[in-house]
């Protein structure tokens, strides 16, 4: 087990690196001059220059990446090029709606996903599962920003059950968590059940079966508990997927966290709060990925810990 | 394709009776099928040409993410050993960026259109097949035939090619078919935000980006190209799904 998580922690760690690589690699790409975006249009040769070595820009490249890394490990970003304060503490003001946001539509996912699921697979065959199954490849083929403002036309327009944007209370929290993990509850209720359909194909579920032991015993009791394991290791993995979810979701519900902030740089072309929500996205997505590396085997010990 | 034919006006003219006096977008009436929008265009010639934006792009960039995938995934998954290694490791760590937000960050630093937004989409969804593709190869390399075929001496290209990449066709199929509608998802949502296609190529997520302030009050600008886009992605999940269960029977429901 120790080696199992050492081996998955320098994995994570590798990942990390080559994430800083490509971000850095980036940076070099920008068209734009970051020296005469800061110095201005009507600077002279030597502010330029001036600025140049302030940043660090006159230095060998190992060097200059060595240092990028340094200041991200302090959390230093960079400076916003719109807004004129730094990416990190932006970055870090939102940062707490976001995971809000995630929190609600994993616990939407979950609500939606896990009893069609099994629904579906109680009624395998019939038309209750096809329906079911047809559904989730309704909800994982519609874009996020027309399932957010339909749902805001009907729900907050025409039936005013819920605010029409803003940030708060629960009721604010509804709509962008459902639309965020609708998606979510797609894929999850698929998953439900083909590990049900697995499980209830087991001896010991045949076993409880021959026992006399009611159908609704068995779905609830016996299959569900180990039905439900391997889909909930999944969570870790859907932080990636609302990553880019949110951009969308805050934009269109008013949602004042890192995805609305990331859509505002992309409308101004603020580059540095674009690379460093990027990079912050992708270290949520490492420890993810990590953290369902981490559940899997607890769940399932019948996974080597290779 | 057909859009030059079908479509009733030129999608970017601008109609003086396309707006009602007070400058508001029509809503569907018998001029206008799908009504008009903020500009006073007819909205069912621009969700025409819109399609043959958003399909040739599904299609075309996809295509390309396919080859890329297949090639290095087949190669990986044949090589193993250091070579081998790299790569995954590589798509290891493309995985760890958020498909929308890197395919952003690249479209943001370059200068969006048309062949630089099919290039991002096909930079960005690669990785996917890749890992598919090298399972499945791995698998395959085990096999006699391809030891016997290494024995009478045939070079590794035609191993790879007229060897290997054969028997994944199937598996190419599927995922070439999946894989269109996740590039429409991802190309309606990047222009969606403004960085996808640019105007005045009609395109649907940037019709939808076009009228969003305007949504209350016109539901319909929103609406009808939402449901298009849902369409076209759901008619390719179905397709891509039928052809996993008639070609391969044994991955059924994963996600």
């Amino acid at each position: 087990m120790v080696f199992y998580l050492a081996k998955r922690l320098s994995a994570s760690a590798l990942i990390l690196v080559g994430v800083t690589l490509v971000t850095f690699c980036l940076t070099f790409i920008i068209p734009a001059d970051p020296v005469a975006m800061i110095a201005g249009r009507n600077s002279t040769p030597e502010t330029r220059e001036q600025i140049r070595e302030q940043l660090g820009l006159n230095q060998p490249l190992p060097e200059q990446y060595a240092n990028y890394v340094k200041r991200l490990a302090r959390g230093d970003f960079g400076i916003s090029y719109a807004r004129k304060s730094a990416v990190g503490d932006l970055i870090a003001s939102r940062l707490p709606a976001t995971l809000l946001l995630m929190l609600g539509a994993i616990i939407a996912e979950l609500l939606i996903g896990l009893p069609a699921g099994l629904y579906a697979a109680a009624r395998r065959g019939e038309t209750g599962d096809k329906v079911a199954m047809t559904l989730s490849f309704l909800t994982v083929s519609t874009p996020q920003f027309v399932l957010g403002l339909s749902l805001l036309y009907l729900f907050a327009y025409r039936l005013g059950w819920f605010p029409l944007s803003g940030y708060g209370t629960l009721r604010h929290l509804i709509l962008p968590a459902v639309t965020l993990g609708l998606a979510g509850g797609g894929w999850y209720s698929r998953m439900m059940r083909s590990s049900m359909i697995e499980i209830l194909r087991q001896d010991y579920i045949r076993t409880a079966r021959a026992k006399g032991m009611s159908e609704k015993r068995v779905m609830f009791v016996h299959a569900l508990r180990n039905a439900i394991l391997p889909v909930i290791a999944m969570i870790g993995l859907d932080i990636g997927i609302f990553m880019s979810g949110v951009v969308v979701v805050e934009n269109v519900f008013g949602w004042p966290g890192i995805g609305q902030l990331m859509w505002q740089a992309i409308q101004s072309l603020d580059i540095p709060i674009i690379m460093g929500v990027t990079t912050v996205a992708a270290l949520f997505i490492v420890a993810g990925n990590f953290l369902a590396d981490l559940t899997a085997p607890l769940i399932d010990p019948r996974i080597r810990l290779r | 394709m057909l859009a030059p034919v079908l479509a009733p006006y030129d999608p970017s003219e601008q109609f003086f009776d396309g707006l009602t006096l007070e400058g508001s977008p029509l809503p569907p009436n018998e001029r206008f099928w799908f009504g008009t929008d903020t500009n006073g265009r007819d909205q069912l010639s621009r969700l025409l040409y819109g399609a043959r934006t958003s399909l040739m792009i599904g299609i075309v960039a996809n295509g390309i993410a396919v080859a890329i995938g297949t090639l290095l995934g087949v190669i990986a998954g044949y090589a193993r050993g250091f070579l081998g290694a790299a790569i995954m490791r590589f798509t290891d760590l493309m995985m760890a960026f958020p498909p929308l937000l890197f395919a952003i960050a690249l479209a943001a630093i370059l200068k969006p259109g048309l062949a630089i937004i099919i290039v991002v989409i096909a930079l960005v969804n690669w990785v996917q097949i890749a890992r598919v593709i090298y399972t499945e190869t791995t698998s395959l390399s085990e096999r006699e035939y391809i030891e016997a075929a290494r024995a009478l001496g045939a070079s590794t290209t035609r191993i790879l090619f007229r060897h290997l990449i054969p028997h994944l066709i199937p598996t190419i199929i599927v995922y070439a078919t999946l894989g269109v509608a996740t590039t429409v998802l991802l190309e309606a949502m990047l222009s969606f935000l403004g960085r996808g296609v640019q105007p005045p190529t009609p395109a649907w997520g940037m019709m939808i980006f076009e009228s969003q302030s305007y949504f209350l009050n016109a539901p319909w600008l929103v609406f009808i190209p939402g449901a298009a886009i849902l369409i076209v992605a759901l008619a390719f999940n179905l397709a891509g799904d039928g052809l996993r269960d008639a070609l391969d029977p044994t991955q059924r429901g994963r996600r």
